[in-house]
Order: structure tokens, then sequence, then C-alpha cells
């Protein structure tokens, strides 16, 4: 019976190993190992052997069923992994086959992601957002910022009238500044906040002018503002805004509705100073206006001009966004043609 | 403005650099906008002239120029200019010279013609900005001469100044010496010609009269006689020529001379032409009518100033331009000087309406110098007494209305608390007093404050806070410090802010990308668009395409779209959040609203099938209206303006329309030319975002195991799948989580105008398993309910 069960368990063995997909493995491990296989037949005719033979035999048939038990859990292994490896070849995808190149996301607008940056910026300083309409009548426009009827300095803005109300009372706001006004009117001081939004010019779109554009204005109401604290805040800002290795400088100028009015400068973003073509060699770029809020402005809108002071600046929107993509024509911003949208 | 060196060294002992004199300037806020180093650069330039001028065999953009240096040879030059005649001395760029731009001269062959150098422009020569012809060189410069010795300009330096329009004392050379002076320290003086006087007296045969006094502060009269009028000196010629004013003759360059170098304007009369030899000074009639010193004929109103003659004939337009029937000529002999200083505004008014901007009027406008008359007119007469004139004896000075000029207060305290730094009152007096402010008491007075007098030549100044600028300009801006206001605040977006910083993202995800159409449309625009009615319309826009205000944003994005699918770009989907406008119909001012409008073409959609852009459109309004947390929106099939009559409806939030939805009318889209379907999103967000939205209440997730069921109805087709789904909801109550369509269908067994509209729903409750039966229940609950408003069947 020993040459029996060795011959038995030689051939399950070359069965097992023989196997070659994990069905066949099953039906073998039936028929090796199952109720109705040899080995189990040769069990039932132990009960027939004195007891130092079915001893030994015994032991070697629980050692045979062993070794062909785990002989079948290795082979099934082996099949699985080798059903695994063909499963996945099988799968295989070219990854770079994109049959739908469409971008998966849209783009904010240039301006209003610059827009966003810098009313981060200035809400991080402490500044509210605050904003107002962009029809607007001559008084906040004008003559609430010290800009009366006739004054030589409506030349500096080329307004554009809406045919509504009185002859030319009615227009496009020519700059942010009579947000200022609302802001002031609605809003006791302290008044900390920036004011961006969309300003008009009649002015024919070129490289660098468009009848349309927009301005970020801010405006500080409180006591003891002085022209230091306008001068440092704007100082914070250009390293908040621009990086730590550019600064501001402030310069003598003329507003209406800010005395003292100055400049606002910054250190060339693109020489850092050094002097390029774009600063035209001086190391500056001029980036806005600013001043103190002139007392006619606080008069217009009933603060004590000396209970309170405060300061007032604004710059352009578009031009940054220009200057940080290296856009050299404003007109770009406003064709609305997606392959200069989907590029930011 | 522009400044010469050495006419600003001819008022103060400037000594610094040029560079640092240029610095210096933009820091007293006369920003220097070019600088100009004269002469430099400008070796194997000479004075050549011209002997004829032939056109060029075989180009016509060029002409064949012969030129003479001196030596008697004809030189050929090839030259793109036009503008010399035969006899006129002009700069030649001599072959090897290098210009002040880096280019060298060589001799060229163009078009088969020689040439042997280079006849320049002012620009060229590095003076000026005139670049419309070749420089002819005013009087007759000896042949062969260096340009810079011909010109007279032999190391000097041109500056460009900005000038504010507070500043009317930067518009003149003096001026701009007194700040520089003032900042350098070193001493300003003033000119004070010394001119004998001869002849017979001013008095009866010159007068002047002032008769509305709101119009003119002072009017001075002088006579000079023995005048001669011929070309100026070559010195005065080119200070003019550099200072960008074209020589005339030698009364006319003296008249210019004086504004450019005191800031005061004046007018010259021929004597003799002037009626009873009277200037009057008035208001203009409304109709009068005067021929003026460039021969047109201008109407005035009573808003313009006029000089008129002894018969109130108006002979001069105040402070713009001078009248043709008293000019100068060859034949005046006397001449009758007017010095004025004219109201600013009238001046503003009057050459704006006349549309006559002159270098009188932009000083007059803002603010000349009352007291320089005086001194001006003795300029005019010694520049004209090296022509031989002589200035009559007696002086006419008549004053209207002079700004009130008293001393101001000025609170040292006030000075220091503006600037955030300590000033006292000697500081004060230091800085202003070279720029010629007064102090006419002591510098610190028992409460802080002391009296300044503002010279006569700062118009613009009048106030405590104007002296506070100064003090500031003269100290220095850079040198007044930099601090951060004091007080702790938070900054933050407001929620409206915040809401659409929310749509533009929840945009931006769904892949739309953001565009910025102008909001100017032109008045075929909207009718096009299929949105006809009222719109606010501009005064004076820029052109009749950019007149009409928008109602809408959608004429704006189609634009768009039509633009980029020109361009052979699909799957374009714009988005905009941005301002429409409606007209008041009483004529007041226009209604402004926020609006975020979508526009998506079909191409972008992804989808199959024709429907896929309007299915689309509905799906991004859906996920804007979650993004917000808003309720109550619904929507009405009722085909809004411009829009497919069967794909699209209202927005309804809470039953009012807040805005649109669906596709685009193909009428609409054929008149823009856009190839594919389009459909639109428009939300009105003033309504919209008024209304409550944003919270998001937690509701308890349930641990028990749900039951889905799937329901099928055939309804009509006039039943929305919105309002099923609003029965089934209602019916289904609390237990019932989660209903979503899943399928629809069409076919012959569900009869014409029937679909079937397939549900699938998920029955959880919080507290317990659901049993079959009560699953059951709800089932019938739902079919029955929906069978009674809908009167649907139940799809088996």
């Amino acid at each position: 019976m020993i040459e029996q069960l060795e011959q038995l368990q030689a051939d399950a063995a070359a069965r097992i190993a023989a196997a070659a997909d994990l069905d066949g493995l099953h039906a073998v491990e039936i028929d090796v190992l199952g109720k109705r296989s040899t080995l189990t037949d040769l069990r039932k005719q132990l009960g027939g052997l004195d007891p130092d033979e079915r001893r030994t035999l015994g032991q070697r048939l629980n050692d045979a069923k062993a070794q062909l038990e785990a002989a079948v859990v290795a082979r099934r292994a082996d099949l699985e992994a080798t059903a695994r490896t063909a499963q996945l070849a099988a799968e295989r995808l070219d990854l770079t086959e994109r049959l739908d190149p469409a971008p998966a996301r849209g783009h904010l607008h240039l301006v209003t992601q610059t827009r966003d940056r810098l009313e981060d910026v200035f809400v991080g300083l402490g500044f509210t957002v605050a904003e107002g309409p962009e029809v607007e009548d001559d008084w906040y426009n004008f003559e609430a910022l010290n800009i009366p009827p006739s004054h030589p300095a409506r030349g500096m803005w080329d307004t554009l009238y809406v045919d509504a109300g009185e002859p030319q009372s009615v227009l496009l706001r020519t700059h942010t500044s009579p947000v200022q006004i609302r802001v002031m009117q609605d809003v006791a001081p302290p008044i900390y906040a920036v004011m961006p939004g969309r300003v008009y010019r009649r002015d024919t779109a070129d490289a660098s002018h468009m009848p349309v554009f927009h301005q970020i204005e801010g405006l500080v109401v409180d006591r003891g503002i002085t022209f230091a604290d306008l001068a440092g805040t704007l100082e914070a800002f250009t390293s908040a805004y621009f990086g730590s290795a550019i600064h501001s400088r402030l310069r003598p100028s003329y507003f209406p509705f800010t005395e003292p009015s100055a400049e606002y400068d910054i250190n060339c973003v693109f020489c850092e100073g050094s002097g390029c073509r774009t600063c035209a060699q001086t190391g500056w770029l001029e980036l806005g206006g600013c001043g103190m809020v002139h007392p006619n402005v606080f008069a217009a809108v009933g603060i004590d001009p000396e209970e309170w002071s405060g300061f007032a600046f604004g710059f352009g929107i578009d031009r940054l966004a220009l200057m940080r993509h290296g856009v050299d024509d404003l007109r770009e911003l406003f064709t609305n043609d997606v392959r200069f949208l989907r590029q930011f | 403005m522009k400044v010469l060196l050495s006419w600003l060294r001819e008022f103060a002992p400037i000594d610094c650099s040029p560079t640092e004199l240029a610095e210096q300037l933009s820091d007293l806020g006369l920003a220097v906008e070019s600088m100009d180093r004269l002469g430099a650069d400008l070796d194997g330039i000479v004075v050549a002239e011209v002997l004829a001028l032939r056109p060029h065999p075989d180009a016509d953009k060029v002409q064949l120029v012969e030129v003479d240096l001196g030596d008697g040879e004809a030189l050929q030059i090839v030259c793109g200019a036009f503008n010399m005649a035969v006899g006129d001395r002009v700069p030649l760029a001599t072959l090897g010279t290098t210009m002040p731009n880096g280019m060298r001269i060589e001799r060229r062959k163009l078009r088969g013609e020689l040439s042997n150098g280079m006849l320049c422009s002012a620009t060229e020569l590095g003076l000026g900005d005139d670049h419309s012809g070749i420089l002819i060189l005013p009087g007759t410069p000896s042949l062969g001469t260096p340009i810079p010795e011909a010109l007279g300009i032999v190391d000097d330096v041109l500056y460009d100044l900005e000038v504010n329009p507070n500043r009317p004392d930067a518009m003149s050379v003096a001026g701009v010496a007194r700040d520089v002076a003032a900042r350098l320290g070193v001493p300003f003086t003033q000119l004070d010609p010394q001119v004998t006087t001869a002849g017979a007296d001013l008095g009866g045969r010159a007068s002047v009269s002032i008769h509305d006094a709101d119009l003119c502060g002072r009017f001075l009269a002088r006579v000079l006689d023995g005048v001669t009028v011929g070309e100026s000196p070559a010195w005065l010629a080119n200070r003019l020529t550099l200072l960008g004013m074209r020589p005339i003759n030698s009364i006319v360059d003296i008249s210019n001379y004086v504004m450019l170098e005191l800031g005061q304007p004046n007018h010259t009369y021929d004597l003799a032409k002037v009626s009873g030899g009277h200037l009057g000074v008035r208001w203009a009639r409304d109709g009068e009518r005067i021929v003026t010193l460039d021969d047109v004929e201008r109407t005035l109103t009573s808003g313009d100033g006029v000089i008129v003659d002894a018969d109130d004939v108006a002979i001069g337009i105040a402070g713009v331009m001078g009248g043709a029937s008293t000019e100068i000529s060859d034949a005046t002999t006397s001449v009758l000087l007017e010095m004025a200083w004219w109201q600013p505004m009238a001046i503003a008014r009057s050459s704006a309406r006349l549309g006559l901007r002159s270098e009188a009027s932009m000083r007059f406008e803002r603010g000349a110098d009352p007291e320089v008359l005086e001194l001006a007119a003795r300029r005019f007469a010694q520049l004209a007494a090296e022509a031989g004139a002589t200035l009559a004896p007696g002086t006419v000075v008549v004053d209207g209305d002079l700004p009130d000029r008293s001393p101001i207060a000025v609170r040292t305290r006030r000075v220091s608390d503006l600037l955030g730094s300590r000033f006292t009152g000697e500081q004060i007096r230091g800085l202003l007093e070279p720029i010629g402010f007064g102090f006419p008491g002591p510098a610190d007075g028992a409460d802080g404050t002391q009296q300044v007098a503002i010279p006569s030549y700062r118009f613009d100044s009048a106030t405590e806070t104007d002296v506070v600028e100064e003090v500031a300009r003269m100290h220095g801006y850079s040198r007044l410090g930099s601090s951060m206001p004091p007080a702790a605040r938070f900054g933050s977006l407001t929620p409206r802010q915040r809401d659409r910083r929310l749509l533009r993202e929840v945009l931006v995800g769904l892949a739309v990308d953001e565009a910025m159409p102008m909001p100017f449309l032109a008045p075929v625009d909207l009718e096009r668009t299929g949105l006809p009615g009222e719109a606010a319309t501009l005064l004076n826009p820029l052109a009749v395409e950019e007149s009409v205000l928008r109602t809408s944003l959608r004429p704006g994005l189609l634009r768009s779209l039509a633009y980029n699918a020109s361009h052979r770009t699909t799957g374009v989907a714009l988005f905009e959040i941005g301002k429409v406008w409606t007209p008041d119909p009483h004529g007041g001012m226009p209604a402004e609203r926020e609006v975020l409008a979508v526009a998506l073409a079909a191409s972008a959609a992804g989808g199959i099938g024709d429907d896929a852009a309007a299915r689309h459109a509905v799906r991004v309004l859906d996920t804007l209206v979650e993004a917000l947390a808003l309720h109550g929106i619904t929507l009405e099939q009722v085909a809004p303006a411009g829009l497919h009559p069967t794909r699209s409806g209202d927005v309804l939030l809470d039953g009012v329309a807040v805005g649109a939805v669906g596709e685009v009318d193909p009428a609409v889209l054929a008149e823009w030319a856009i190839p594919e379907r389009v459909a639109v999103v428009e939300l009105d967000l003033d309504a919209l975002l008024a209304a409550p939205h944003g919270e998001r209440p937690y509701g308890k997730i349930s641990r028990y195991p749900s039951s889905d069921i799937d329901l099928a109805f055939v309804v009509d087709d006039t039943v929305s799948a919105a309002a099923v789904e609003a029965t089934i909801r209602a019916a289904g109550g609390d237990d019932l989580v989660r209903v979503a369509l899943f399928d629809v269908f069409r076919g012959a067994q569900l009869g014409d105008g029937r679909r079937s509209l397939a549900f699938s729903l998920r029955l959880q409750a919080t507290d317990r398993t659901l049993t079959d039966s009560e699953v059951g229940e709800l089932r019938q609950r739902v079919i029955d309910a929906v069978a009674a408003a809908h009167d649907a069947t139940l799809r088996s």
C-alpha cells in the first residue's frame, strides 16, 4: 500500500502542477483530495490493518494529504498571479490618448484675478471693499470731489455723458472716486475701505487706452491720520503685492480732491530699480495718484476736518494685469478670444 | 513746459549736475518727462544751404537735394522730407557722423542715386519733438558752421516738465528757477530791466477802460514807438524753437519770449489801427462776431470776453486770441502793448467753447500773476529796444476785480498733524520764504498760529491746507517718513462680494471662461438679439457702434461667441457678471442692476443630440442655485424674448421672474452668424441675492437600510417632469430621501403627445428599518398622487 500511496501522491502532485487554470486546479483538487478520491479510499482501507501498520500508514496518509493540499494552495496562488497579470495586461490604457482635449476648468478673466488679488491684500491690511454705481451724476463724480463746473481740472477727464436728466448731469463715472463720497455718506468714520470697479473715459482704444477700464481706490478716514500714514500704507501694500524687493515713493502732484497730493511710484518691477526700457531707465514706474482728503471733500459729506483726517489713493487694475503676464496691448483684455482667456 | 538750463541760470546760480537737477525737479512736483543734453553728440553736423531740389527718377517718397557746405561744391543727398526750399539753411550730418541715436552716416546708394550724408529734423538732433520735416535754421548762419554753434546751444540741457494745474508759477522759466533755487539753497534774482523812455507820452494816445470788472482783474497798456518788424536775433529765435514755439517776427517773438520767461501772456496791437487808441474790456454780446488772427470769423457768446476799440467794435477775444484788424504788420511803427490779468474761469470757459487752447489761454486759466504786468512790459520794451524801438513815457493801469490775497492764518500744529512730522513755525517760514511766501507776523503766535501771505503768482493757493502742501513739497515728500494708521481694525468682503466670487468659482469649475465684453452696444444690437425696447444712450459716444448702454449681457456674449466662431474656435462657454441699465421712463437716472449671464455653445456641452446646449444650461443653473443654497427656484417655460420659443423659460424665485434659461432663438443666432446652437443662463443678481440663501443646516444621516423602487409614469408632454417630481416628493413625505429621473421614453404604444418618465425613489427612515408593508404603502401613495394630479398612468 505504501507503494500505491507513493505512486498516488506522485501522480496527484504532477496533476496539480500541471493544472493550467483555476477551474482545472479545482477539478484536480476534487479528484485527488475529495470525498471520492483514491486517497479517501485508502483511508477507508486503514481499518483492516494491524495497529502498527495502521499508525505508520495513517501517518503517511496524513502527510501526503497535507502536502497535496499545500501544493494546491501554492498552485492556486501561482495561477491567480498569472491570471491577474494577464488581466492587467489586457486592461492596458494609453493615458495620453486624449480624445477630448477641452480644458476641464474655465478661467477667471485676468482683470478679475488681479482685482481679487488686490482686494485680498487690502483685506489683509484691514480694509473693507466698497462698490458703487457706474452711472453717476455730476455731483458725485465731480462737484463733491471739489471739481465745480468749469473747473479747469475737468479737462483731466474726458467724460462720457448719458442722455438723461439735465444735459451733462448724468454720466459714466470717470473714476472710482464717487464711491468715496458714497462711503463717507453711508458710514461714520473711522473708514478703511478700498473701492475697485469699472470706469469710463471718452478715449479711443489703443494699446494703452480703452474707453472702459478698471481702477481700485482706497480711502482712510480716522482721527490723527497723517501723510506719513499714507506713505506707510502704500509702502505696505507695495511690498505685499509686488514682493519685498519693490518699494514705493511719493512725488508732489495735483488732484482737486486731495491736498497735499502725490504721484505714487514703485520700483520698476522688471528691473527692480536698476533701469530698463519699460521704465525709461528711471528705475521707477508711475502707478497712480494719492493724497490727503481735501477739506472741501469732507465738507461735501459733512465730516468735520478738524476732528477727522484721511487719505485716498487710486490706480489702474488693468495695467497691473498686463504687467504681470507681459501682455503688451490693453485691447487684448477685451477681445474675449478664448485663446487669450484660457492662457491665465 | 520746457526750460533750458542756461535760461534758468539767468535767474539763479544753479550748479548741480543736469541729472541731479532732474531729480530735484521731479521731487518738487515738476516731473521731468524728458531731458536732452543739447550740443552733445552733434559732431559732424554742420550748416548747409539747399542749392537745388530734383525728383528722384525712380522713387517718389524721396527727392534729390543738392547742398553746399561752404566749399562751393554741390553735394547730392537723397532725402525723405519735402519741406525745404532752395536757399534754406539746414543741418547736414556729414559722412562718418554718429548721430545722437547711434546711427552712423555712410555713403549710400538709394535706388541708383548716391546720398552723401543726411539732412536732419529737430528730433534727429535731439532738439525737440518736431519730426515733421527737416529743421530749417533761422537766420543765415555761415555755411559749414557746426550746428551747436549755429543754434547757440553749446553745452545746454533742455528739460520737458509736466506742470500741474495748481502751479501757474511754473509755467515760466522764472517760476521754475525760483523753485529750484529754494531747493538748492541758492539766491533767486528776479529780472529788473531798466528801460529809458522817449518820445510822446502815452497819455492822449492810448487809454483803457474796464466795463466788466468780473472779467478782467488788471489791464496795463504801454506804447512802443519806432518799431521795425523784422527777423529776431538768432539767440532769441533759437530759444523759442527749443521751447517749442516757431519764430515768426521780431515783435511776436518778443511777445512769446516774455510769456515763456515770466509766465505773462501779452498782446500787441498796431496802434494806428486801434480806433481812438482806446482799449475797452467787456463781456461779448451773444452773436457778436470777430475775425481772429488766424483769419477765421468767430461768433461769440456772453460767456466770452472781448477787447473793444473806441467804437465798441471787438478787436480781440480776451485771453484767447487777438483780432485780425489790429494785427502787427511790416508797416507797423507804433505798438500798443497789452498786459492783462483775466479771470481764470472766464478764460477756461471761453477757450473750451471756442476750441482755442493756446499757450496764453493755458496760463490765464490757471491764474497768471497780476503783479508781474509792469515788469513784463519793461522786459518787452528792453528786448524791443535791441531792435531800435523806444518805450513811450507813461503807463495805463486799470484794475477790475482782483482775487483777495489777505494773509491767512496757519496753525503750526495743523501742519505737523497732517504731515505726521513735527514742524516749528520757524521751519515753516524757512521753507516757504524762499518761494515768495510772506510772513508779516511773528513765527509762533501765542496760539501757535502765524499769518502767511501767499504770493501773487500762486493763484491756486488760498487756504491753510494749500500752505501745508507747500511745506510738504519744499521739505520733500520722501523725507516726511512713513507709518501705519493706528487703529486696530478688521478687513473683510461683503456677503455680496463673497457670493460673486463663489458664483465665479463654480462657473470656472464647470469649464466656463469669464469674458468681459464692452458695456456699449450699437443701436441695432438689441433688436438683432430679439430684445427690443428702450435703452439709455450716450450724449457724446465715440462711435455710433458704442452709443447704447446695454440692457442685457446677452448681446455682448453673443458677439464674443461669434468672434470665437469666426476664428474657428469651438467648444466655447463664456460668462460675465456685469451691470445693465434700464432707462427711467421719466427721463431721470437709468436704473442699474447687476446681472450674471452664461452663454454655452452646443460644442461645449459635451453631450450628443441637438438638446445638448439647452440641457447643459439647465445643469449650470441648477449647480449655481445649489452653490448659493438658494431655495424656491423654479422654471416656467414661457419663452422669454429672444430665446427659442419651445426650449426656454423664466427662472422664478418664489414665483417671481429673476432670470431666464434656455436656447437662443435660431433666428437670433443667424443674425449674429453663430453656426451652432447656443443656450444661456441669465440671473438678476440684485433680485436673486436679496433672497435668503447660503444657510446649510445639518440633516441627520440615517444608519438604517434603505429601499429603492422605480416607478415609470406615462404623462402628457405638457406635464413637466418637475411637476411630477414635486408631486412624488409631496406624497413620499420624510421617508422619501431621494428622487431621480433616470429615463424618458416616447413610443407609439404610449400614444401621441405622451411620454414615460421613469423615476428612481430611495426610501429610508431615520429611526428604523422600513418594513415591506410600509414601503408598499408609500409606493401606492405616490402612484395614486401622481395619477390624480397629472392624469398619469403607471407604466408596467
